[in-house]
């Protein structure tokens, strides 16, 4: 699959607080009223800005914090097509795997704001058109890329009844 | 082939002879959400239309906003109470106490796998058990059929010998060390606790270090089960869970980090990140607006004690808050049978009921625009307090209880150190 799209860029250490702050707690059932407020503490405009497929690239250790799955979750409610970072905190990359949103872990310093990506989803490779660079990602382990292309954990559980990692 | 500890009890639990970066399919001892992760999991398991249990003990906890400050929530617990008496799950009510400080006082044992709807699961880790926060799809899977995968993590042994000062306590051994690793600096291994600073450490003490191990990125936070997890265990009326655990001579580990705990002094972690730390000199003069002991890190009897030792008699600066809320309602009887609430309410603090209070800025304290609090909770991202424009600095008990005395962040050595 091939997804296209415009950046929006942000720095290091993007926590679960900053894409889903504590003080919409009482939201957490109510993921389209949660997605509103996605990445608010970090860019308070950005839910409403950004346009439907357009990609979040980051820094260090994105996601790191807690383990609220709505994370992930409300980032790909949002219409955000993938998140790009030099590296994700753990429990954030099982979480947003498990949820169908996919991750690429690669050198953000070669992405500014505003540039328009086209990734081969498929081969991880991610074609930088404004500023004509072709970057590569590391490969999501098998596992991982299993779940992922069965749509996420639930998707791939009720295939499958269990567990096929390998 | 030697151990780690991670190694050892994923190898028994997945029946499996397996070493760090091996997948398995591991048995869920104990699978665990909280009233912010568990309504989603419930969603999941019924659009799966797999409304079941499977692990030993499956338990909803209703901590983060207990009692409900609003009726969305209120609803959200309705959900939890009423899908765990359809499957039989247990649930932990209003006023029971936060998530893991009652996971170790009533449910991990060593050898466990323990997998929490919440981050700081990893505070069982602490107990021997292979214990991990995961999200709301994961550990609702696990809780149902029983199991789920891991990928076993390389190991960081953190050796650390000799014992503290006075006045210097586990909290800042543990933000010590994220500081000097990172926010990042252990991102999906596991942490191994040991050496003689450890050995002679109570559980409580333990707990702290496990419990912030994620804020270095790790999986979690092992420490080898001993005489003294024993001694715990029979104080709960738990000896029979008891095992030795240790992980074997000659285990490989991808990083050693050696302390020396004599070394250390009071430390401050400033916003907005854990790892941003310094040294109390390094944060006198700074006024804080509230000062807040608690918290699955440091809500637990022995903080309360060293708390009201230095409160005993006294009263909190004029312009400072203090917000006190003990961990469990075993943390709040023991505080309340031995006079520790009377030395806060009479030093003019609050005493807030077992559970999360302040801490995820739902309510109990939320901060305003440019507010200060000095807390013992495990993390001061922006936000974390329910305000963006708030600022959090983290702390151990004795460094929030005498700054609140003074107003301003200070050095608990200078009234601990004495002795």
């Amino acid at each position: 699959m091939v997804l296209r799209g415009k950046v929006w860029k942000f720095g290091d250490s993007i926590s679960t607080d900053l894409i889903c702050p504590g003080r919409y707690f009482h939201l957490r059932s109510n993921l389209p009223e949660l997605a509103k407020h996605v990445l608010e503490d970090a860019d308070p405009e950005f839910a409403s800005k950004m346009n439907t497929g357009d990609f979040v690239v980051a820094g260090q250790n994105f996601g790191l914090g807690s383990s609220r799955e709505h994370a992930p979750t409300i980032i790909k409610l949002a219409g955000v097509s993938a998140v790009l970072a030099k590296s994700f905190a753990r429990i954030f990359y099982r979480n947003a795997i498990n949820v169908g949103l996919p991750l690429l872990e690669c050198d953000t310093d070669k992405i500014s704001e505003g540039d328009e990506l086209e990734i081969d989803l498929a081969t991880g490779s991610i074609r930088n058109k404004t500023q004509n660079v072709q970057l590569e990602s590391t490969p999501l382990p098998k596992a991982m890329l299993n779940i992922l292309n069965d749509g996420g954990l639930l998707a791939h559980i009720q295939k499958h009844g269990d567990f096929k990692l390998d | 082939m030697a151990k780690t500890l991670a190694e050892k009890i994923l190898s028994a639990k997945s029946g499996q002879d397996a070493k760090a970066g091996d997948i398995v399919i591991a048995q869920v001892d104990v699978a665990a959400f909280q009233d912010g992760t568990g309504p989603l999991g419930v969603r999941q398991l019924q659009k799966m239309n797999l409304e079941q249990v499977k692990a030993r003990y499956s338990i909803f906890f209703i901590d983060h906003a207990a009692p409900s400050p609003r009726k969305e929530l209120s609803n959200d617990h309705i959900l939890l109470r009423t899908f765990a008496e359809k499957t039989g799950a247990i649930l932990s009510e209003v006023g029971e106490g936060v998530i893991h400080q009652r996971l170790v006082e009533a449910y991990a044992k060593p050898g466990d796998v323990l997998i929490g709807g919440d981050s700081h699961s990893c505070t069982s880790g602490a107990l021997g058990a292979f214990a991990t926060g995961m999200g709301s799809t994961d550990v609702a899977i696990g809780m149902a059929l029983g199991k789920t995968w891991f990928k076993i993590p390389e190991t960081y042994r953190i050796n650390v010998k000799n014992s503290f000062k006075p006045g210097v306590f586990s909290k800042d051994l543990i933000l010590y060390i994220i500081g000097t690793l990172g926010a990042d600096g252990a991102t999906y291994k596991a942490l191994e606790f040991d050496g003689e600073a450890i050995d002679r450490m109570s559980m409580e003490s333990r707990f702290v270090l496990s419990n912030m191990a994620v804020e270095a990125g790790a999986k979690t936070g092992l420490i080898a089960s001993d005489e003294v997890t024993r001694e715990y265990l029979k104080k709960r009326g738990r000896e029979k869970d008891w095992t030795a655990l240790s992980p074997d001579d000659g285990a490989s580990y991808e990083r050693v980090v050696d302390i020396d705990a004599a070394d250390l002094v009071p430390q401050i972690a400033f916003p907005h990140t854990v790892d941003n730390t310094r040294t109390v000199d390094q944060a006198q003069d700074i006024k804080i607006d509230q000062a807040f002991i608690g918290t699955c890190t440091n809500g637990r009897i022995e903080d309360l004690q060293i708390a009201a030792k230095i409160l005993k008699g006294k009263k909190v600066a004029k312009k400072t808050r203090l917000i006190v809320c003990p961990a469990s309602r075993d943390v709040y009887l023991d505080a309340m049978e031995n006079g520790l609430l009377e030395v806060f309410v009479r030093a003019g603090g609050i005493i807030m009921g077992p559970g999360c209070g302040p801490c995820v800025g739902v309510h109990e304290g939320v901060l305003g625009d440019k507010e200060v609090c000095l807390s013992t909770a495990n993390r001061n991202f922006k936000g974390r307090m329910g305000n963006p424009e708030g600022y959090v600095y983290l702390a151990s008990p004795a460094t929030v209880a005498y700054s609140a005395l003074k107003g301003t962040i200070s050095d608990p050595r200078e009234v601990l150190g004495k002795e």
